[in-house]
């Protein structure tokens, strides 16, 4: 029997930032290498400034890897992310890949309920609809209803990030990057994201996520990978999976 | 001592997906005013649907490509293609006066900086409209004024104005008429150059929203030029920097914002207040 094909294969993936007004570089994480299979929750651990978002952004394309390989098993044919061009990406993000901030970026006069829809209209779905299931999940991520018609610019950072989380969370993705999604999120709002998380992973969405308290998921986490600078260590089961 | 900043150049010949071909292909367009160098060997390639974004300074040859793209100006060389519906019409710079009149009136819009150059200032609003249908052979009034309607009210411009003459709206509904009629025609591209420059903030905001909800339920492909990052971060897919008439980067909107590659682009984002 051959074994299956991983979703994700990171392979010396190196990100170096070059910084022409100090005329220094700054070496983010170098030669990072490990697998993720559909429906699987891997979790990077590392201390402040060890290039835990850094790697998630350098997958999103963010940032630009200098070195190294994403080979991605998209719906459309396999790529490799840290190579591909532009529009592919857009595409993917579009369709197949979701990033999940602890930030919101609203537009100005932009409402909740809109910002949330947003991306089921760019998917093709229709105005009705999108917007209730805008309104549902606003409503799981604890958003009281007398907000959803408001601009969320004027919301508290909590409940701009459960805007954020409505948004970024409504579509199934195949991939999913959090990059501390629970920061400044009360009780209830954790719990339905970790409910959503578990739902979404039970589709077979595979998760890489980085977490100021990685205990709020503790139950969907099936891996972990620790980055140190400039290191990267595999600390859990299934060794085979990570390269030094 | 300077340090040796050479990076790995990295492969960029990967594996395409099943996307659209490009709606817009210029190659290797420059252009020369007396002795000033307007653009230098320009290269953009747009997809269906997409917002490019196009930033610089002043000078920097934005607004000059942007003409180009209107076929207002012809360069030097280089050679511009636009993927139409049933129509080949190799290089539009080989085009006619007259072809590439009907042309951009039928498949290209374009929003002003300045309405005065978009609009004709003492007609009516929904006239300004109706008079990019009637250059397309539309000649009947019900169908004239229907039109302008629905383009008026697709740029939210408030109907009860629409016989209003733009020398007596405010800037942010001139700016609304100037979309009416550019969309009018669903135009395949829509150009803005600087279209909310000189607008009061909550006005902005409101021709943003416009945009880009014109851009998500009428997939519209557009270009748009502004010196405004937050303008272009809010709005653009993909973003091109120009200097002296040069694209000196371009890349995905939050890969440029976010870690740009170029001495020129680092100092524009790291200046942005």
């Amino acid at each position: 029997m051959t074994a299956p094909m991983p979703l994700l294969r990171v392979e010396g993936l190196s990100k170096t930032f070059r910084m022409y007004h100090l005329d220094a570089m700054l070496h983010a994480f170098e030669g990072v290498s490990f697998d993720l299979f559909k429906g699987e929750f891997l979790l990077l651990r590392g201390h402040n400034g060890a290039g835990k978002s850094t790697l998630l952004r350098t997958i999103w394309r963010s940032y630009r890897p200098v070195a190294g390989h994403v080979w991605y098993q998209s719906g459309l044919g396999d790529i490799d992310l840290a190579n591909a061009a532009d529009v592919d990406i857009a595409l993917l993000r579009r369709r197949e890949i979701g990033f999940v901030t602890q930030f919101l970026n609203a537009r100005p006069r932009v409402a909740a309920q809109d910002i949330v829809a947003e991306p089921l209209l760019l998917a093709g779905y229709g105005q009705a609809e999108a917007l209730e299931q805008a309104r549902h999940w606003l409503d799981q991520f604890g958003v009281r209803p007398e907000l959803w018609r408001a601009y969320p610019s004027t919301f508290s950072g909590g409940e701009q990030q459960k805007v954020n989380l409505a948004r970024a969370l409504i579509l199934p993705q195949r991939l999913l990057l959090l990059d501390e999604p629970t920061a400044s999120l009360d009780v209830g709002a954790r719990a339905a994201l970790v409910r959503r998380l578990r739902d979404l992973k039970s589709q077979g969405v595979a998760i890489i996520g980085v977490f100021h308290h990685p205990g709020d998921v503790a139950e969907l986490i099936d891996r972990e990978i620790n980055l140190a600078t400039r290191v990267v260590s595999e600390q859990t089961e299934r060794e085979d999976h990570v390269a030094l | 001592m300077s340090m040796d900043l050479g990076l790995p150049a990295l492969e960029r010949a990967a594996p395409q997906l099943m996307r659209a071909e490009p709606i817009l292909t210029m190659a290797g367009i420059s252009r020369r005013y007396g002795d000033v160098t307007a653009l230098r060997n320009v290269d953009v390639t747009v997809y269906p649907g997409e917002v490019m974004g196009i930033v610089g300074e002043s000078g920097s040859g934005k607004s000059t490509l942007l003409r180009m793209m209107n076929l207002e100006d012809t360069p030097d060389s280089g050679d511009y293609r636009l993927r139409l519906p049933r129509r080949d019409d190799g290089n539009l710079f080989d085009l006619a006066r007259y072809e590439r009149r009907m042309l951009c009136a039928r498949h290209i819009g374009i929003v002003y900086q300045n309405p005065h150059l978009g609009l004709l200032m003492r007609h009516s609003s929904s006239g300004n409209v109706a008079e990019r249908l009637l250059v397309a052979g539309e000649r009947s009034f019900e169908v004239l004024r229907g039109k302008a309607r629905e383009a008026l009210e697709a740029s939210e411009f408030p109907l009860t104005r629409m016989d209003a003459r733009p020398i007596e709206l405010s800037g942010g509904m001139q700016q609304r008429v100037q979309l009416a009629k550019a969309i009018a025609l669903e135009p395949a591209l829509l150009l803005l150059d600087e279209p909310t420059t000189g607008l009061d903030v909550s006005v902005q905001a409101l021709v943003l929203d416009t945009l880009k909800r014109l851009q998500r339920d009428r997939r519209i492909t557009m270009v748009l030029v502004s010196h405004d990052l937050g303008v272009i971060r809010t709005m653009a897919d993909r973003v091109m920097v120009m200097r002296h008439g040069e694209v000196v980067e371009e890349g995905l909107a939050d890969q440029v914002f976010q870690d740009p590659q170029h001495a020129y682009t680092q100092q524009l984002v790291h200046a942005k207040l």
